[in-house]
């Protein structure tokens, strides 16, 4: 296993692009590409290996042993017994490649910046590093110092390179993760000496049982502060803000992984550890997850601005995932982990049609000022109706797979649960359409927005022949994105095998 | 009683290095006068500035060959020399090398040789702080540090806020200085001994506070006294007027080199002499001593340190209100008051006055080419100057305590180290959760900071050039700090080895 070099090798990537001139700017990218290409090739290279081994386990043996691969343990600061421990398992493994794919698509995406590209790329590849790290860390001190080095450079990508607002999005979003990794951090010091102060180990600490009274005071304080980043209702409002001010790449990034962040954390941290804080919160995070679901969507019918509509629609499909993890049943938690690596490519399809392709041309997001676009430019007409497709869970795409599962299993949970996060699916249609429809299709609305865009005679859609059409790396990364969706969709076992074998391990209580 | 003859030798051998600074402080001088009066005010200032870096450098002579040595005591006790306090007297020496490497950049005035003799001058005073063990030694050192100081501040001979911040500190100082012989003399009244370590058993001998309100009297006039030093609430006016109004150089001198001595003094003072009198700060169970009234003060610093600075528009100002915070998360693992409160202290003191005196370097070295050192004097630093910018987010991040930075690690061993002080219960939990709170919200202005230096764009884009050697000395800090984060062990195996001599006391 050499999953651990997709971290070094964008640290790399991050050096070498500090060290490169900054006015070679091609050469920057090119640089940022290769890194993020490497990466990826190196995670799903090992990627396969470990799904060949965990399909052989189960032939063999029926079900899965021990889920974890060993990569690195090695005692890193002897004074809090806390070690450079390094593994994977199915349920990071399917996030460390979205991570991969996210940073190669978001490079390709971000090919048209001009302003501070060596900045940019740097702390870009800072943050996927942390993200890569996060996935990895089975130590709990490390996880969060990973967590905390992929929270930063958010801050400056979004205040430099964001638009709308941008200043007050990135703080609002910087201060929200760090209010919530500030209740991790009370949590983690209060399991590390509840455990007897022996170790940071989260597979040693699973083994340790903690007095339930201490699980039930510490597992809210990890899964609400993760929480905060995936997007949890009611601390979700950082979402819509920064995902609307950021730059394409980086609402890519935020909807696409660093909500995953969240809501690995809740599961890896808070779930693995307090079995008894668990069984004691579950129906309050469902019903929470639910009002997020519902609450998320409904938001979105309203919106104005077509960003706002996907950081709300966001916020809804991370609700799908905390209904699925607290199911607690082996077909709703599979769902909850597979939906979200499809939510991931969704999110950063949608954001990648919003922020590059219509807003980068047209300088508007405005509902009302758009429209026709699907004449001018075509392609990207086709790549929101896939993505949107696959968001509203129509069968054939991922979010189907992943959401239709994780309604089964909210329905042996109780069956008002999943009918009332059901209640989003057709809101859920309806705002992808009405979007859709406002954007591409009515002809009669003047496109171009903005200032010069009232200069245009309303009623022809050939007004805006002046888009400029839609670039080579454009087109790649969202194909990439596309095909993804459509795999995943159609032969599903390829995710969720190692999925279910590792959850089958988490419902059987080993860590 | 026969007096008993001073063995000089001996002394001199043992402080060896403050010796080799004194004398430094004297050639500065002599050299400023004698050759230099008459040149350009560059090359005056570099060229005793350089004098005062070889003199630093070979002061580290003597100590590193006393490093690893057995402990030995000076003249009846008043001064110690082992391998914790050489290694904080090593860190002294890089501190002030640094300050001086600063200094050279930075305008500083006519009285250049005096400036170097009097900032050496402190150092011996600071190193001397390190190693006393006895009251009116540690007065006696404590006063040649702030004096210095005080004289440091007001170098800005033309400038008003330089004089008032001077007037300021010396007024604010020497009340503190008063308020601590008022202590002391307390203490010395009840337990009648000056040596920490005979208080600590004449303290035992009388079963504590219970038995002696002179006793707490002293206690709480010795805190009050070095509260001022520290600069915590509520004994912290004079820091923001201080930091903002002394040349930069020298607030990061004040920041750090004496920061470093007083915390370390006052670790000392309370672990050792003030041993049998902790008294209790865990939640619900407050129980009169010291810890109590620590507790308290650490909240206040955190809380109001940290909403202070959200409201500063000048960069020194900012970093004053910082540093009061930073007083309060260092009272954390003195309240602690265990092995592992006292190697975490001494560890955050080294990453703290590392941090800030990169910080106050970046500082000193962009604003006398930006025109000032409010925050829009810094806009678009990132493009201008974007080497020092770089230091300055790895400083200002280490500050706001983000990993993988020393900021991070060292609070995070502070906070462990008082949640493990009483793990059943939780009982510091309290202050722990209001450290963590309040570093969320100091994490907005050091942002803000940030902002300026990255979001927003200069008015004036020229690029700013800074002399290499400068560049190199604050790239190693910066290093110093991301190595003290990535990778502590050395350092803090170090720290906890020699922190045995500290804490022997509180062991019963």
């Amino acid at each position: 296993m050499q999953v651990d070099w997709t971290i070094y090798l964008t640290f790399l990537g991050v050096g070498l692009i500090l060290l490169l001139p900054r006015d070679s700017k091609n050469l920057i990218r090119w640089v940022a590409l290769l890194t993020g290409v490497a990466a990826l090739l190196v995670a799903l290279k090992d990627y396969f290996n470990y799904n060949d081994w965990v399909n052989a386990q189960i032939s063999a043996h029926g079900a899965l042993q021990d889920g974890f691969i060993q990569i690195v343990n090695v005692s890193w600061i002897p004074a809090i017994n806390t070690n450079y421990h390094l593994a994977v398992d199915g349920i990071s493994y399917p996030l460390i490649v979205l991570n991969g794919f996210v940073c190669v698509t978001g490079i390709l995406f971000s090919w048209n910046i001009e302003t501070r590209v060596k900045e940019f790329f740097a702390f870009f590849l800072t943050l996927i590093a942390g993200v890569y790290g996060v996935f990895m860390s089975m130590d709990l001190f490390l996880l969060f110092v990973f967590y905390e080095l992929a929270i930063i450079p958010k801050y400056f990508v979004i205040a430099i390179w964001g638009s709308t607002r941008k200043e007050y999005g990135a703080m609002k979003l910087v201060l929200y993760s760090f209010v919530g990794s500030a209740l991790v951090f009370i949590g983690i010091l209060a399991v590390y000496f509840s455990a007897g102060g022996q170790t940071f180990d989260i597979l040693e600490l699973a083994k340790h049982p903690i007095a339930r009274d201490v699980q039930v005071w510490v597992f809210p304080l990890i899964f609400v502060g993760f929480g905060v980043l995936a997007g949890m209702w009611p601390f979700h409002t950082w979402a819509p803000t920064g995902h609307v001010a950021a730059p394409t790449a980086a609402s890519m990034l935020l909807a696409g992984v660093v909500m995953k962040l969240g809501s690995y954390g809740c599961f890896r941290a808070a779930m693995l550890l307090f079995p008894q804080g668990l069984e004691h919160w579950r129906w309050w995070i469902a019903w929470i997850a639910v009002i997020g679901i519902v609450y998320g969507a409904g938001v979105a019918l309203v919106q104005k601005d077509f960003k706002f509509i996907i950081g709300y629609s966001s916020v809804s499909h991370m609700g799908f995932v905390l209904l699925g993890l607290a199911t607690l049943n082996l077909i709703g938690m599979s769902g909850a982990i597979l939906q979200m690596f499809s939510h991931g490519i969704v999110a950063s399809l949608l954001f990648a049609v919003v922020g590059r392709m219509v807003y980068d041309r047209t300088h508007t997001r405005q509902l009302d000022e758009l429209g026709g676009l699907a004449k001018v430019i075509p392609f990207a007409c086709v790549t929101f109706v896939i993505g949107g497709a696959a968001s509203m869970g129509m069968p054939g795409f991922s979010g189907f797979v992943a959401e239709y599962q994780i309604l089964v299993g909210a329905f042996h949970m109780h069956p008002i649960l999943a009918l009332a996060a059901g209640l989003s699916i057709p809101l859920t249609v309806a705002y992808i359409l009405n979007a859709n429809d406002k954007v591409f299709m009515e002809q009669d609305q003047p496109a171009g927005g903005g200032g010069h865009g009232h200069d245009h005679q309303a009623g022809s859609g050939e007004s805006h022949p002046a888009l400029p059409p839609i670039t080579p790396p454009e087109r790649v990364a969202a194909i990439i994105l596309m095909a993804l969706l459509v795999i995943v969709g159609v032969y599903p076992s390829i995710m969720l095998n190692m999925i279910k074998a590792n959850v089958q391990l988490f419902l059987r209580g080993a860590p | 009683m026969m007096p008993v003859p001073v063995p000089y030798f001996e002394v001199l051998k043992g402080l060896g290095a403050e010796v080799i600074l004194t004398l430094t402080a004297f050639i500065a001088l002599t050299l400023d006068l004698a050759s230099v009066r008459r040149a350009d005010m560059t090359v005056r200032s570099r060229t005793i500035g350089t004098a005062a870096v070889v003199g630093l450098l070979a002061s580290i002579l003597p100590l590193w060959q006393q490093l690893g040595g057995p402990r030995t005591v000076l003249l009846g006790g008043t001064l110690a020399v082992d391998d914790l306090i050489i290694f904080f007297k090593l860190v002294i020496v890089a501190l002030a090398v640094i300050t001086v490497l600063i200094s050279m950049d930075y305008d500083i005035g006519r009285h250049v040789g005096e400036y170097y003799a009097v900032l050496l001058f402190g150092a011996v005073g600071m190193m001397l702080l390190i190693s006393a063990e006895e009251l009116i030694t540690i007065f006696v050192a404590l006063e040649l540090t702030s004096v210095s100081l005080y004289i440091l501040t007001a170098f800005h001979k033309g400038e008003l806020r330089s004089q008032e911040a001077a007037v300021k500190y010396f007024m604010f100082g020497a009340i503190s200085s008063a308020f601590l012989l008022f202590g002391l003399s307390y203490v010395f009244g009840v337990t009648g001994t000056t040596g920490l370590r005979a208080i600590q058993d004449a303290v035992k001998h009388t079963g504590g506070l219970g038995m002696s309100p002179l006793l707490a009297a002293g206690l709480l006039f010795t805190i009050i006294g070095f509260g001022f030093k520290v600069a915590i609430v509520p004994f912290h006016l004079w820091a923001p007027d201080a930091y903002e109004g002394a040349p930069t150089p020298v607030t990061a001198y004040i920041a750090t080199g004496s920061k470093v001595a007083s915390f370390f003094i006052l670790l000392k003072v309370l672990f050792i002499g003030f041993a049998g009198l902790q008294g209790s700060a865990y939640w619900g169970n407050f129980a009169s001593g010291w810890t109590m009234l620590l507790a308290i003060t650490a909240a206040l610093s955190m809380i109001l340190g940290n909403c202070a600075a959200i409201v500063q528009h000048n960069v020194k100002r900012l970093l004053a209100y910082s540093s009061i915070a930073h007083a309060g998360y260092i009272f954390i693992g003195l309240i602690a008051a265990t092995r592992m409160g006292a190697t975490s202290v001494l560890f955050y003191i080294i990453v703290y006055a590392l941090t800030n005196l990169g910080a106050f370097g970046v500082v000193a070295a962009l604003s006398s080419r930006a025109g000032g050192d409010e925050m829009q004097n810094f806009d678009g630093m990132a493009k201008r100057a974007p080497f020092l910018s770089l230091l300055m987010l790895i400083f200002v991040l280490s500050l706001a305590g983000i990993p993988p930075l020393g900021g991070f690690f060292g609070k995070f061993y502070l906070f462990a180290s008082a949640v493990q002080k009483d793990a059943q219960h939780f009982g510091l939990l309290w202050l722990v959760v209001l450290g963590i709170v309040m570093s969320a919200v100091s994490l907005y202005y050091y942002l803000i900071l940030l902002k300026h230096f990255y979001v927003i764009d200069a008015s004036d884009p020229s690029p700013i050039i800074t002399p290499t050697y400068l560049n190199v000395a604050l790239g190693i800090v910066a290093l110093a700090v991301v190595a003290l984060g990535v990778y502590p062990k050395p350092i803090l195996e170090l720290l906890n080895t020699f922190s045995y001599s500290v804490v022997a006391g509180l062991v019963r």
